[in-house]
């Protein structure tokens, strides 16, 4: 059965490109514009559960850090792998992505290619 | 993975633009309240995502630029630096060059205009901060910097729990610890060990003959794990193995990414390239043809194409066998279908329709820098910024009402002084008002300024032999003057407003959008143009009339009045040809029949009729057989279907499957009238 990721972004051109890259290896994708978006997207869900949560930091209304939190706070989503999209290279950033509660960061801007890579270290087939 | 990144282009056109007028708009209010943090926030963001995007995308002029101004913006939010006048036109400035260079890297305009005064700019007033030089990592550096990472790879392990015999009666229960450590690290599977369970005739309830076989995924340790079940430690058999080999805590990988060296990502580079125009129109068009549209209207479509569907085969029932039992039911059906396309019509259009405050959108920062530029005090309102009209209206509109306002401000409103003098507030009002008024949308563009001025205007009209000196034309008729031609009675020519384009470019506009400009204006109290517009250019508002058997159409815009003339009015008239009194004025009539050469019913004015047409001020009386009645038509363009025809605009199709030609009146005038002199 093909696995689902949920991609969370407030730009629809990111979106739109990690959404493609996900769906050419075989991810069923949904996709929300904000955090908010994002946990609604998420409840929605079969059994409010997805293979792969894909985020971006800087939104309005729920951002990033926020949403990660929330994921981690539902019980069928506490081991979910979550992959933060940031902008900013810097440990600062990292380690507060780490104690939300993300699994792994990816540096904007990136090629669709690294995703993959990550993807691969975090979801073994 | 080849993803084509070219792909993602479009929509980061579109999304950037918005960006970028969100943070116009949201700029405008920072200049009006400087400490409001959620707001500099939002425009950090906007910066932010269209710095993300570019650089994604490929876009590196623009991610440069748009690093440096983000991080200003940051300083800013963060209270580092003061937002001020010096400021807030700085950020203005950054975020032209910003739609700039997003212009040419759409192909839009061959190159940005060099931002390095603007870049230095800038990088000086974060340096000022004393955060450092402005070492700013460049875009570049980023990308091939620590690009992503796991935070503590999860191990998974094999644990085996078999509690001792005793477990259970010292009160431990090995489920719930279990169930504890399945909050903290992920199960993946549990299989439970009956091997030791004794037979039922030998069983000790209160023992525990049980074990578990437990797969787990956690970024635990081992002694963490084995700390969970510390409590039944001493008789039980805990055993846990690493299955996947421990990994370093953070796993960082530091290859570079080819993100810049796609080869479908170059298009930036090359339609800025002007050896290859084909590409850049091909971008172009595409563009031009896209439209946004919500997905609710999308569901509404489609709603009523299935109730259509639904329609016809209700249709194809009754029709079958049919007799006059099922006449009712046929008549019902067919006032079915009827509504559904009506409203599927009515829908469709709305597809077309956006709100007006994409045109008006651009003014809050017009008015501000034309303000500032004349030194005058300028508030601009805006009501009814959500009514609906046509994408295409609303492009073609945007230039027209851009002049009026750089006119209103530049010519209208009085100097902050002879304000006061006149005893009005010193801040001047221009006002922006859209409203629905039946099939038209009314624009009113009004400022609270001098009104025209009368003397000079008819001074100039006589200058320019529009009337002699001895006439005594009425106020509306003065007023009417300046969408004349060559009008122009700015006393000394401006930046601004005084530049060829006159308001008869203007009126020539709103007039090719099928749309008419009237004006009022009170001496000392302000000027308001009244801009009528059509909804859409698709749909048109028409009377139709018949000669012989053909049918027209006339725009209803273009019609001032239908008479039917006495015969002491009809006269000939050297070197004008036949024309027609009304009411003191001399009309040259022109018979439709010889223009589009149809046999007609009649031939004389008196029998037939006369509808008076007007364009640019020119009334010619059209003879025709009949008039039929005023309709809605669906204009279907000619040139594309067959050629272009001078003095016909289009063409549509009746109610009984007949084609009707559109007349294009203008067209018209302009053919006929040279056809009558000769």
């Amino acid at each position: 059965m093909a696995k689902t990721a949920l991609v969370v972004d407030d730009s629809t051109s990111m979106r739109q490109m990690v959404s493609m890259t996900l769906k050419g290896a075989g991810f069923q994708v949904i996709e929300g514009g904000n955090g908010q978006e994002g946990l609604d997207k998420l409840k929605g869900a079969p059994g409010s559960k997805v293979d792969l949560i894909i985020t971006d930091l800087n939104m309005p209304i729920m951002d990033g850090l926020a949403f990660i939190r929330q994921v981690r706070a539902q019980s069928g989503s506490r081991f979910t792998p979550i992959l933060m999209l940031t902008t900013e290279s810097g440990d600062a950033r990292k380690m507060e992505g780490k104690a939300a509660g993300a699994t792994g960061w990816i540096v904007k801007p990136f090629h669709p290619d690294q995703i993959l890579k990550v993807i691969d270290k975090v979801l073994p087939s | 993975m080849n993803l084509d990144m070219s792909q993602f282009h479009q929509t980061f056109f579109e999304e950037a633009k918005e960006l970028l007028s969100d943070m116009e708009s949201l700029l405008l209010r920072l200049e009006e309240d400087p400490t409001d943090l959620e707001l500099l926030n939002t425009i950090f963001r906007c910066a932010h995502s269209i710095k993300g995007g570019s650089a994604t995308f490929g876009f590196t002029d623009i991610a440069h630029f748009t690093h440096d101004l983000e991080t200003l913006l940051d300083l800013v939010r963060n209270g580092k630096v003061i937002v001020d006048s010096v400021l807030t036109q700085l950020l203005l400035e950054s975020q032209d060059q910003m739609k700039a260079l997003l212009s040419a890297a759409r192909g839009e305009i061959t190159a940005a205009p060099d931002a390095s005064g603007l870049t230095s700019r800038i990088q000086q007033s974060i340096a000022g901060v004393g955060s450092g030089p402005t070492i700013v990592p460049s875009v570049s550096e980023a990308a091939s910097d620590d690009t992503w990472g796991v935070f503590g790879m999860p191990r998974r392990y094999s644990l085996r729990v078999a509690p001792g015999p005793d477990t259970l009666r010292q009160g431990a229960d090995p489920l719930l610890l279990i169930e504890r450590l399945a909050r903290e690290a992920e199960i993946l599977s549990v299989v439970c060990d009956t091997a030791g369970m004794p037979s039922l005739a030998e069983i000790d309830p209160e023992a525990c003959f049980v074990a578990w076989d437990i797969e787990l995924r956690t970024d635990l340790t081992e002694e963490q794990i084995l700390d969970f079940f510390d409590f039944i430690a001493d008789d039980s058999e805990i055993k846990l193995k690493v299955i996947e080999p421990a990994q370093e805590l953070s796993v960082i990988t530091t290859e570079a990414p080819p993100a810049f060296v796609l080869p479908n990502v170059t298009l930036a580079a090359q339609t800025r390239d002007a050896t290859t125009p084909t590409k850049t129109n091909a971008v172009h068009q595409a563009e031009a043809q896209t439209l946004r549209v919500s997905a609710d209207k999308v569901d509404k479509l489609i709603n009523l194409v299935g109730e259509l569907v639904i329609n016809q085969s209700m249709l194809n029932e009754v029709v079958q066998d049919f007799s006059m039992m099922k006449l009712p039911r046929l008549l019902e059906a067919v006032a079915e279908m009827e509504r559904a396309s009506r409203e599927l019509q009515e829908q469709v259009m709305s597809v077309r329709m956006l709100p007006i405050k994409h045109a008006f959108g651009r003014f809050p920062r017009l008015v501000r820098d034309l303000a500032n530029a004349v030194g005058k005090k300028v508030e601009l309102r805006t009501s009814g910024e959500d009514t609906e009209l046509d994408k295409g209206v609303i492009e073609a509109i945007a230039d027209p009402l851009t002049h009026l306002v750089r006119n209103s401000i530049d010519h209208g409103l009085e100097s902050a002084q002879d304000r006061i003098n006149a005893g009005k507030p010193e801040i001047g009002v221009i006002s922006l008002h859209a409203v629905h008024e039946g099939g038209s949308i009314v624009i009113e563009i009004s400022d609270d300024g001098k009104g025209l001025n009368r003397e000079r205007i008819l001074a100039k009209a006589i200058e320019r032999g529009w009337v002699s000196e001895n006439e005594m034309p009425t106020d509306e008729t003065i007023c009417n003057f300046i969408f004349q031609p060559g009008f122009s009675t700015a006393a000394q020519v401006t930046d601004l407003s005084g530049r060829g384009v006159g308001m008869d470019i203007v009126k020539q506009a709103v007039q090719a959008l099928g749309g008419s400009i009237t004006l009022s204006s009170i001496i000392g109290a302000g000027t308001t143009f009244r801009i009528r517009l059509p909804l859409t250019m698709a749909i048109l508002e028409g009377l139709s009339l018949c000669v012989g058997d053909e049918t027209y159409i006339v725009p209803l815009t273009n019609i001032v009045e239908s008479i039917q003339p006495k015969s002491g009015d009809v006269r000939m008239v050297a070197g004008a040809g036949e024309v027609v009194m009304v009411r003191g004025e001399v009309l040259p009539i022109m018979r439709l029949h010889n223009v589009f050469n149809t046999p007609p019913r009649f031939k004389n004015p008196t029998d037939g009729l006369l509808v008076i047409v007007e364009t640019d001020r020119r009334k010619v009386a059209l003879l025709v057989d009949e008039l039929i009645g005023q309709s809605q038509v669906v204009i279907k363009s000619l040139e594309t279907n067959y050629r272009k025809i001078p003095g016909i605009a289009g063409a549509t199709i009746l109610g009984d499957g007949r084609v009707s030609l559109i007349l294009d009146v203008p067209g018209l005038i302009h053919e006929g009238l040279g056809a009558v002199a000769a």
